[in-house]
């Protein structure tokens, strides 16, 4: 993309980026002046509504939209939750905003909760980011210091308070009611909706969950306008009546098997394969791909000859994989077992499940018990069967658990038995050659621990 | 009237009710199973046993659109012209894959569970289970642990439906138990310190509840843990005797041993729950110090005495014997309060009825849902200060007696007492040193028992039948429960003696009697339901 000029990541790399003098140096917290100058709270709904923002959390959900489902002229109090728990698995886009730009984070949050009349936001990171959690601190400070934050902002009559909430490790924390049932204390088992967060959310007001570089793009949007959002992306495909267009820039996050990992800006709808090539340099060690993860480890997988599936809102999902995601683009080269891949993927989703929907809970931890066994040489070809049934039984799709986790955990066994049987065939049978056609129940092998 | 539709049949709902799909498909005679929902707690929609497919029928095309996915029944509110489908492949699909995750890691080890034989989980397993196991055979593994004085924990056996959380945070407003751990290795458990040691036990006063709460085997009662064979036991329905909130109850027993009581749901008393003190108050019941050999004196002492010839003897020295008190305990039934009170006015129409000494312990405790442990520690007080008052014109209570009883010159005064344990003391044994027939109907032998001339072993609260009105008025019909031993005659049966009349006393047709005979308790001429009348009703109209 030689035309493509970055914008979310235009200050990360300079000297100091992180503090208050430089981004103020090029042009910070000048959308904020003009919001607080002239701007109606439900202007900049209206403006972040027509630019087609979509949430980068993972879910894609139209932004405008969901602040539009707050109560209207509720007397208050109003809660925005930052979410930054970032947990999906090849996901750093977060990170490196909060690193290296938390300031550009921080405009944002005070624009989006401005617009939402929000007058008190909680920032909740995970607590593996300590160097994201010390600048945005100091951001923070530096944003009192300034006058954007507290009493009064810049003479508008607008206050605001922030809040720094740190996770203590969990990735259900990252969905937005096991989020608030964390900031209030609890136990992070997500709530059932409806009611929705934005009707009752934490401390049982109305609330608004945003991702971190979804805020970031409202500061953007703000201060570029909507024309320029819109120039960038892919429009609505008019063969899918669902699909609400992916405009504007997003953060890439590519890692694996590649030459180049890194957090890549380039505008929705880029391919996976030109992701590749362009910004990762290709595949490392002159190796082929196999496979690749399109959006964090829950969205499921493309085979190498899917690479042409562009990374939009849209894309994934006609590869059979579950959605964008968040982006998350992890690689995999020919050498890669596929085997070891969905036991590294049940591992982790039964390790993460918050344990309260049955069918989530022990279908994780039933897939990762068969993988383990198919893993040490025990497996039988009715185990993908069986895995394949839980992939297809578990998650808010078809309506067993009450988050999206379990459908996360369902995708990767789903694409992973569609797309590669064969493979995972061939390995049970090479390494059981005398029970892999076992039907009956087999012993359990003791699972190693996790934690 | 709104309908809403399950299983093609069109059922009826009231305009403001709130019903889910489980309770909906209720009132058309189907049960969806379910695992986390209770009416007393709140809804959490997390075991998934009660999903079903859900739609809507449009009022005007009558056309039904279905939801693609299921829905769980406890979390969709049964909004009109809601359609449910409780029995396609989808819906048994569904069910099936609970048990069959519930079942993944569960011990299996229902020939050493309390629970097997009133289990959800077993009883779901044979309606929608699978036929086969599918999973990993797992190693054995059933683990104890105590929670505190009253229950203990199976901890593999739980299903994780997060009921006896919900309960103990939402109805006894203690919140001593918790989920420990994630995912699968999830468990419940209290607050301990590093080294395993309880640091806040499950210790409030309806801690008991848990176990009944539980849907499978993991709480285990301490008090009745081992003991019996639930398939054993006989249920009977009765009331509470320990506290004048009189919670409607359960009391289970086998060959006349009661080995447990339970709550019985009644909307208008207890909810859901029972308290402690009432749930394990029933050791007296087989106490071996209980007395159960009618005796009568004999110069300084007791001699016993056959049950045949005590009512023609203690008629015939009544009539004769003048002046007549008679003492009605607050654990008396009111037919039976109402029996003695008619003999002993049909024998002098002066006599003095007074109503027993009222224990009391403390002040009312209530708790968040409004459940009420009332300090008045006896079931029938307002019952049988009614019937005194009606039959006697004047309410005297245990101390007013006790003054009279110098200047009275009462011939005979009877004492029914049915208390729990013994009440009183020498000082009061030796008031009735003058009084020239003592007659004392008990369950423990007391000083005032040793001054009785004639002693009568009476019955506990699983041996009587009758009605109590507890503290909010409201009226409560039972049927006995178990036999008391031998030697034990139940009150009322010796009163339908002495009054000389015909058949078996039956205590309906006693109360019949009364509530043509006493306003305060018309409201139950026509029958007393399972939940009982409501008497205020009556005084308010
Ligand atoms: C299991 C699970 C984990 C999630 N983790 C994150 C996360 O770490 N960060 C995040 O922004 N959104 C996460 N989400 C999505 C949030 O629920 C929510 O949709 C999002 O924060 C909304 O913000 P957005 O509209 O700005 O995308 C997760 C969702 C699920 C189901
Ligand atoms: S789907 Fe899984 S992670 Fe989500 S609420 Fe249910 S058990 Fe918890
Ligand atoms: S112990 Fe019983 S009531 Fe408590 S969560 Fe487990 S199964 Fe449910
Ligand atoms: S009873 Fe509905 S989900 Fe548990």
């Amino acid at each position: 993309m030689p035309d493509f000029q970055p914008t979310l990541l235009a200050q990360v790399g300079k000297p100091e980026s992180h503090t208050r003098r430089v981004y103020e140096q090029s042009g910070g917290y000048q959308a904020l002046r003009k919001v607080l100058k002239g701007m109606a709270p439900k202007d900049i709904v209206e403006t972040v509504k027509s630019s087609g923002l979509r949430g980068r959390g993972g879910a894609g959900f139209p932004t405008g939209l969901k602040w539009t489902f707050l109560p209207p002229n509720h007397p208050g109090p109003i809660y925005f939750c930052l979410n930054a728990d970032e947990s999906e698995p090849g996901t750093f886009n977060n990170r490196i905003l909060m690193e290296d730009d938390p300031h550009q984070v921080l405009e944002g949050l005070i624009i989006s909760c401005f617009a939402t009349q929000a007058r008190v936001a909680y920032y909740y990171m995970r607590c593996e980011y300590p160097l994201a959690f010390e600048r945005t601190t100091a951001a923070l400070a530096e944003c009192y210091e300034a006058g954007y934050l507290g009493q009064n902002i810049l003479g508008s009559g607008y206050s605001l308070d922030i809040y720094m909430h740190r996770g203590a490790g969990a990735y259900i924390c990252g969905e937005e009611t096991g989020l608030i049932e964390s900031l209030e204390g609890k136990r992070a088992w997500p709530r059932i909706k409806p009611p929705f967060p934005a009707v009752e959310g934490a401390f049982r007001k109305p609330t608004v969950v945003n991702n971190v570089e979804t805020v970031a793009c409202v500061k953007q949007i703000v201060e570029r306008g909507v024309d320029w959002f819109k120039s960038i992306g892919i429009p609505p495909d008019p063969a899918n009546p669902r699909d609400a267009g992916s405009y504007g820039p997003k953060l890439y996050c590519l890692s694996g098997h590649i030459n180049r990992p890194g957090c890549y800006e380039a505008p929705l709808g880029i391919t996976c394969q030109d992701l590749i090539d362009r910004f990762g340099g290709g595949i490392w060690k002159g190796r082929q791909a196999k496979a690749a993860i399109p959006g964090g480890i829950s969205m499921g997988l493309l085979k190498a000859d899917e690479f042409h599936c562009p990374l939009d809102f849209n894309g994934p999902g006609k590869f059979g994989c579950l959605g964008l995601g968040t982006a998350a683009v992890v690689v995999m080269d020919e050498t890669t077992s596929m085997v070891d891949f969905l036991l590294n993927s049940c591992r982790f989703f039964s390790h993460e499940s918050c344990g309260q929907c049955t069918p989530c809970r022990e279908g994780t931890h039933w897939a990762t018990q068969m993988m383990t066994r198919i893993k040490h040489g025990k497996g039988r070809h009715r185990d993908l069967d069986l895995l394949a049934e839980i992939g297809e039984t578990i998650g808010i799709m078809p309506g067993t658990t009450i988050c999206g986790l379990a459908d996360g955990a369902a995708w990767p066994i789903k694409n992973c038995i569609k797309k590669f049987r064969q493979e995972l065939e061939e390995y049970i049978r090479r390494t059981n050659p005398t029970g892999w056609m076992e039907t009956n129940p087999v012993p359990a092998l003791e699972l190693v621990g996790i934690h | 009237m709104p309908v809403v539709i399950v299983d093609g049949k069109e059922i009826e709902i009231g305009a403001s009710e709130r019903l889910n799909g489980i309770q909906a498909a209720r009132r058309a005679g189907v049960e969806i199973p379910h695992y986390c929902w209770h009416a007393g707690l709140s809804v959490v929609a997390s075991c998934r046993m009660c999903l079903v497919e859900c739609g809507k029928r449009d009022p005007a095309t009558g056309k039904v659109t279905m939801q693609p996915r299921v829905v769980p029944a406890c979390q969709t509110p049964a909004a009109p012209d809601t359609v449910f489908i409780t029995a396609s492949d989808k819906v048994k699909n569904a069910r099936a894959m609970v048990e069959e995750d519930l079942l993944l890691r569960h011990p299996i080890d229902c020939p050493i569970c309390d629970k097997a034989g009133e289990c959800l989980l077993q009883d779901y397993h044979f309606q929608h289970g699978r036929e086969a196991r599918r999973a990993d055979i797992q190693p054995f593994t059933s683990r104890r642990r105590e929670l505190g004085d009253t229950v203990t924990l199976f901890v593999d056996r739980c299903v994780m439906c997060s009921r006896c959380v919900r309960f103990t945070r939402e109805v006894s407003g203690t919140s001593e138990l918790l989920v420990i751990n994630r995912g699968a290795q999830e468990e419940i458990d209290v607050f301990r310190s590093e080294d395993g040691e309880i640091q806040f036990p499950l210790d409030n006063k309806l801690s008991g509840n848990v176990v009944d709460l539980c849907p499978v085997g993991a709480l285990g009662d301490k008090d009745f843990l081992y003991k019996q064979r639930v398939w054993f036991m006989k249920s009977h329905d009765n009331v509470c005797a320990g506290c004048a909130t009189g919670c409607s109850i359960k009391v289970e027993e086998n060959q006349d041993r009661v080995y447990r009581l339970k709550p019985r749901e009644n909307p208008h008393v207890n909810q859901w729950w029972m308290c402690d003190e009432g749930r394990y108050g029933y050791d007296h019941v087989h106490d071996p110090a209980r007395v159960t050999q009618p005796r009568k004196r004999d110069g300084k002492r007791h001699v016993n005495i056959d049950w045949s010839q005590i009512a023609p003897e203690l008629d015939a020295r009544l009539r004769k014997a003048g002046r007549l008190a008679a003492v009605i305990s607050p654990h008396l039934t009111v037919e039976e309060a109402y029996l003695l009170a008619k003999y002993f006015r049909s024998l002098d129409p002066q006599a003095v009825l007074a109503i027993g000494p009222i224990p009391t312990e403390g002040s009312d405790e209530k708790f968040p849902t409004g459940f009420t442990i009332r300090a008045e520690k006896c079931p029938n007080r307002k019952g049988v200060e009614a019937v005194i008052s009606r039959l006697s014109g004047g309410l005297v209570n245990w101390g007013d007696l006790l003054g009279q009883l110098a200047s009275s010159r009462f011939g005979a005064v009877w004492i029914a007492g049915g208390y729990k344990s013994p009440w009183n003391d020498a000082q009061v044994a030796a008031k009735f040193s003058d009084v020239p027939l003592v007659i004392v109907q008990d369950c423990f032998a007391s000083p005032l028992w040793d001054r009785a001339d004639y002693q009568l072993p009476g019955a506990t609260f699983a041996e009587r039948e009758g009605s109590y009105v507890n503290a909010t008025d409201r009226l409560q019909s039972f049927r006995w429960a178990v036999r008391p031993p031998a030697g034990v005659m139940v009150e009322g049966r010796l009163y339908w003696q002495l009054l000389g009349r015909e058949g078996m006393y039956r205590a309906s047709d006693v109360m019949a009697e009364i509530a043509r005979e006493i306003t305060y308790f018309s409201t139950a001429t026509k029958g007393v339901p399972d939940v009982g009348v409501d008497l205020k009703v009556n005084q308010l109209a």
